[in-house]
């Protein structure tokens, strides 16, 4: 055998192997494969079943809740500083375009309190511009950063929030994130693989979570039963059993008060900070309310536990070391990060603004299963006939473009494995057109050779000639169609990317097998003949 | 085994009936376009519900109209062939009203159709966790509690149970085959779930302003697609190369929707995407053409342009049909076997190999002769465009020198044309 065929057919071998691993990894038995082939293809929920829901973020809910804070403070800092005043008042925003359009309006001032009045303003609400109307009025409107950085706030938060009453209902699989169509930036895409009931859902997320600190009365246990089993089955009496939040795999449960201290609506805010020694920790701040009752309980607990519990998951557990009254600090978080995800889901007791669904899409997973299977089958019967014709037409050069196409799609499964991609409808139809133009690809290589060999050329340069002259066409219909894709990619929305993502990789496959694969494997058969007077075509 | 050998049909000098066909064609479908007021938009595009309800016995389709119509939804009910199904759309534009009409729905077939709940769970609409919760207890009181992990174990079957069994259990009974399902469990099951005779399999609900933005961005990409090949073939062979294959699969995508406007059939962000793989196969089809005229542009340099084409499209006719056919056969496989789903997807398909395998012959080759005998007729304006070979010949290709030649007789042998023969 040639050198140069030898070192084709190890890349060859080669890619074939890393394309396998992709697909099914390194399987020990039958379940082992089948457990693999489904972590490595990711169906679309129109295949697999499930939900998938597009909200509007109704970004001026949070404008107004955000000015009436400044208002009620505003109000108790003026009684505090003995300013008399009107009116305090705001516009009401209705829609998205116009949230941070909000404006805070004040009647009455006194001529004599302006300097008070302002210095009191800017102290306490840095965020707010306020301007003078004439010598009593003024407006305040919210500053285009502090603007920007409420709605980013806003959005995480409702993210975050989603996030977490999702995964209460332990629907790992599922994921919430901004559909990232650059004129929609309050958009978010919730996908629900294997949910079938929407309605549930939407009612889910539109109940308030509800935050609670409570009283850790025992704990922890390893499982529900060990609890139960310590206290004889039943539950003292005014208590009741909390599971951690999962922490790699682990979670355990606590036997906590059903009465709580503060609730989430105590909160007034929550922000992870750090301390003099750089270490990581999340501050709160309670209403006067809450601040009062507060105090009571930890002056009398100290030492005790309490726990935070959101949605009735425990999210943290923590000792209390000093009197707390409306402000306090939760120490010991590992990183910025839980530091932050506490803060966050302190805040989050439940979504920070309304949320309008603008699209929902329920395949339930049986319909999915059966377009599946027709669509499998009947794409299989097809197949079959397109080889089976070209075994009988090309007769053994059928079997090259036979190779070329298993090796076609395995490369473009491997490929969407490897990309993490998911195979939607759409990306099937990519699939369809790939699997055309492989067929194609063949059959123009074929016909030309044949063209050749009428043309009385020997075999080998019958092959060569070929492959070379069909390869200028293969090259422009492909380029064509890469270039198409591109713009397909840039421009379309999800579906439209999807057959594009598949089709470009198809396309690469098979410039790889149509060509190199099939020419080495007529190089390899020709090479072994010391004469060579027919070709099986 | 071969079909088509030495072929030498004479495409292009039966090209006018064809071209008038194609025009007929067009017209019929921008006229059945416009008698319509546009292609009939899918709710993709236009907003509105659509909802699949399969059922254990499917009421007539007039009984499941009447109910929704009492409730004032202005609903459109089709029967799913070959299925216990029935597709309900409705065309409410507003978001907030569109949420409520899909809950009536839901709740009005059901009260019409479904068994009363009587304080127990649905298990046709309840999901493997709902079931959990469900029969914890029961199976507790009865005393065959299950750990959590079996329990899991045990509605996750027979949630798969109903996925295999499209999506639908008719009596608790028939889940005795299910693995975990005891004689005690299965008493638990009928005490604490019934099987209602109905079940929602599919619900598509899009507010307007996403289905037009849908729409806009859907559009935006095919042109700026097609514009990108233009592009491209503009400068891998000439300008007008590129016109004639943009307008070739403008022509098969017209003519496509077109159809889809003739029968009545959506178009969905799926047929788009099969629209999509038309205009590949399309422009694949006629690049191969054109790759052809090009090569032989320079062997045959003093050829004239309509013989020329003749002869590159006799060339690759073999080649055409074979890869047409094949294609051809595998989307009729999926149009007639492949399902409900993929319907209007492969129907696409099929209609758009036909006429994209005929564009490349009858619009994108008639548009590079006309404007090659338009360029000749304004050098010659007296010669009425007969004479002269001036063809288009590609910026790639090892140039001969353009030296206009006077008018050769063409030889015998380069003469494709007349009698057509198959050898």
């Amino acid at each position: 055998m040639n050198r140069n065929i030898k070192v084709k057919a190890v890349v060859i071998v080669v890619v074939i192997l890393v394309c396998i691993y992709g697909i099914i990894g390194l399987p020990k038995n039958k379940a082992e494969l089948m457990a693999n082939w489904k972590k490595n293809i990711h169906l679309g929920l129109d295949l697999s079943g499930g939900t998938q829901l597009v909200m509007q973020v109704q970004l001026q809910d949070a404008f107004k809740a955000n000015a009436d804070g400044v208002m009620e403070r505003l109000k108790s800092e003026l009684q505090k500083d003995n300013i008399p005043v009107t009116t305090i008042d705001r516009n009401d925003p209705n829609s998205l375009d116009t949230a941070d359009k909000i404006e805070i309006d004040i009647k009455g001032i006194p001529l004599a309190k302006t300097s008070v009045f302002r210095s009191t303003v800017s102290d306490q609400d840095p965020d707010w511009i306020l301007t003078p109307i004439n010598t009593t009025d003024y407006k305040m409107t919210l500053k285009p950063t502090a603007a920007l950085a409420l709605k980013q706030d806003t959005m995480t938060q409702t993210m975050a929030t989603i996030e977490r009453k999702i995964n209460a209902l332990g629907l790992t699989e599922s994921s919430v994130q901004p559909t990232g169509r650059s004129d929609a930036e309050a958009e978010l895409l919730v996908q629900l693989p294997g949910v079938d009931d929407s309605a549930h859902i939407k009612q889910l997320l539109q109940t308030q979570a509800v935050l609670e600190w409570v009283e850790v009365k025992d704990g922890p246990y390893a499982s529900r039963d060990e609890a139960m089993a310590k206290h004889g089955g039943i539950l003292p009496l005014g208590t009741k059993l909390v599971p951690t939040v999962m922490r790699g795999g682990q979670q355990s449960w606590y036997l906590v008060s059903r009465n709580a201290v503060v609730r989430g609506t105590d909160i007034r805010d929550s922000r992870a900070s750090q301390d003099q020694t750089g270490r990581w920790e999340t501050s709160f701040v309670l209403n006067q309310d809450a601040a009062k009752k507060f105090e009571n309980y930890t002056a009398n607990n100290i030492g005790n536990k309490a726990a935070i519990v959101v949605d009735g998951q425990a999210i943290e557990v923590a000792t209390i070391q000093s009197r707390i009254s409306d402000s306090g600090r939760i120490t010991g978080a590992p990183s910025q990060e839980e530091a932050a995800d506490l803060a966050l889901n302190l805040r989050a007791g439940s979504l920070p603004a309304g949320v309008v669904y603008e699209e929902e899409r329920t395949v339930g997973p049986s319909l999915g299963q059966d377009s599946i299977r027709e669509g499998f089958r009947a794409g299989i019967a097809g197949l079959l006939a397109v080889v089976i014709f070209m075994l009988v037409y090309y007769r053994r050069s059928g079997i090259n473009a036979t190779l070329a196409l298993v090796l076609n799609a395995v490369i473009l499964v491997a490929a969407l494995s490897y990309f993490d991609a998911t195979l939607t409808l759409p990306g099937i139809a990519g699939v369809i057109l790939t699997i055309g133009m492989a067929v194609d690809s063949n059959v123009l290589i074929f016909e030309r050779i044949r063209e050749e060999l009428r043309a009385g050329k020997a075999v080998v340069a019958a092959v060569d000639a070929g492959f070379s002259k069909a390869f200028a066409t293969i090259v422009d219909t492909h380029v064509t169609t890469v270039v198409s894709c591109l713009f397909l990619f840039i421009f379309g929305t999800g579906p439209v990317k999807g057959f594009a993502v598949t089709l470009v990789i198809g396309l690469i496959a098979n410039v790889f097998t149509a060509v190199f694969v099939s020419k080495t494997i007529f190089d390899w058969e020709l090479s072994g003949k010391r004469q060579v007077t027919a070709l099986s075509i | 085994m071969e079909l088509f050998r030495n072929t030498n049909y004479d495409f292009l000098g039966k090209k006018w009936p064809f071209i008038i066909l194609s025009l007929i064609l067009t017209a019929a479908g921008l006229t059945s376009l416009a008698f319509k007021g546009g292609p009939r938009l899918g709710i993709d595009f236009r907003g509105g519900a659509l909802i699949t309800v399969t059922f254990a016995q499917r009421p007539p389709v007039d009984k499941v109209r009447a109910v929704l119509d009492a409730k004032g939804l202005n609903a459109d009910v089709q029967e799913v062939q070959g299925k216990q199904d029935d597709i309900i759309g409705i065309d409410v534009r507003e978001d907030k009203a569109l949420q409520a009409a899909r809950q009536t729905i839901v709740d009005s077939l059901d009260a019409a159709f479904g068994q009363p709940a009587n304080g127990k769970v649905n298990i046709n609409a309840v999901g493997a966790s709902g079931l959990a919760d469900a029969l914890r207890v029961p199976l507790q009181s009865a005393g065959a509690g299950l750990a959590d992990p079996q329990l899991v174990d045990l509605t996750n079957n027979i949630m798969e149970y109903r996925k295999q069994h499209s999506g639908l259990i008719h009596t608790i009974d028939d889940l005795r085959s299910v693995a975990g399902v005891t004689p005690k469990v299965l008493d638990v099951l009928k005490q604490a779930t019934y099987p209602d005779p109905l079940a929602v399999v599919q619900v598509e609900v899009v507010g307007a302003r996403i289905g037009a933005e849908l729409q806009r961005k859907a559009i935006l990409a095919v042109l700026y697609a097609l514009g990108g090949m233009l592009v491209y073939i503009a400068f891998r062979f000439e300008w007008i190369y590129g016109a004639a294959a943009v307008v070739a699969v403008f022509h098969d995508t017209i003519i496509t929707i077109g159809l889809f406007s003739l029968f009545n059939k959506e178009i969905s962000l799926t047929v788009v995407a099969a629209l999509l793989t038309l205009v590949g196969y399309s422009m694949n089809d006629t690049i191969v053409t054109f790759d052809r005229i090009r090569e032989n542009l320079k062997i045959l340099r003093r050829e004239k342009l309509e013989p020329l084409i003749n002869l590159s499209v006799n060339q690759t006719l073999s080649r055409t049909v074979l890869t047409s056919g094949l294609t051809l056969l595998t989307a009729l496989a999926l149009f007639l076997f492949g399902g409900q789903v993929l319907n209007g997807f492969s129907f696409a398909l099929v209609c758009g190999i036909i006429v994209g395998t005929y564009s490349s012959v009858y619009v994108a080759a008639p548009i590079l002769v006309f404007f090659n005998n338009f360029m000749e007729s304004r050098k010659h304006p007296l010669s009425g465009g007969s004479s002269g070979p001036k063809v288009p010949v590609a910026p790639k290709a090892p140039v001969a020198p353009k030296t206009p030649v006077a008018t050769p007789k063409v030889s015998k042998q380069n003469v494709r044309g007349g009698t057509a023969k198959v050898k």
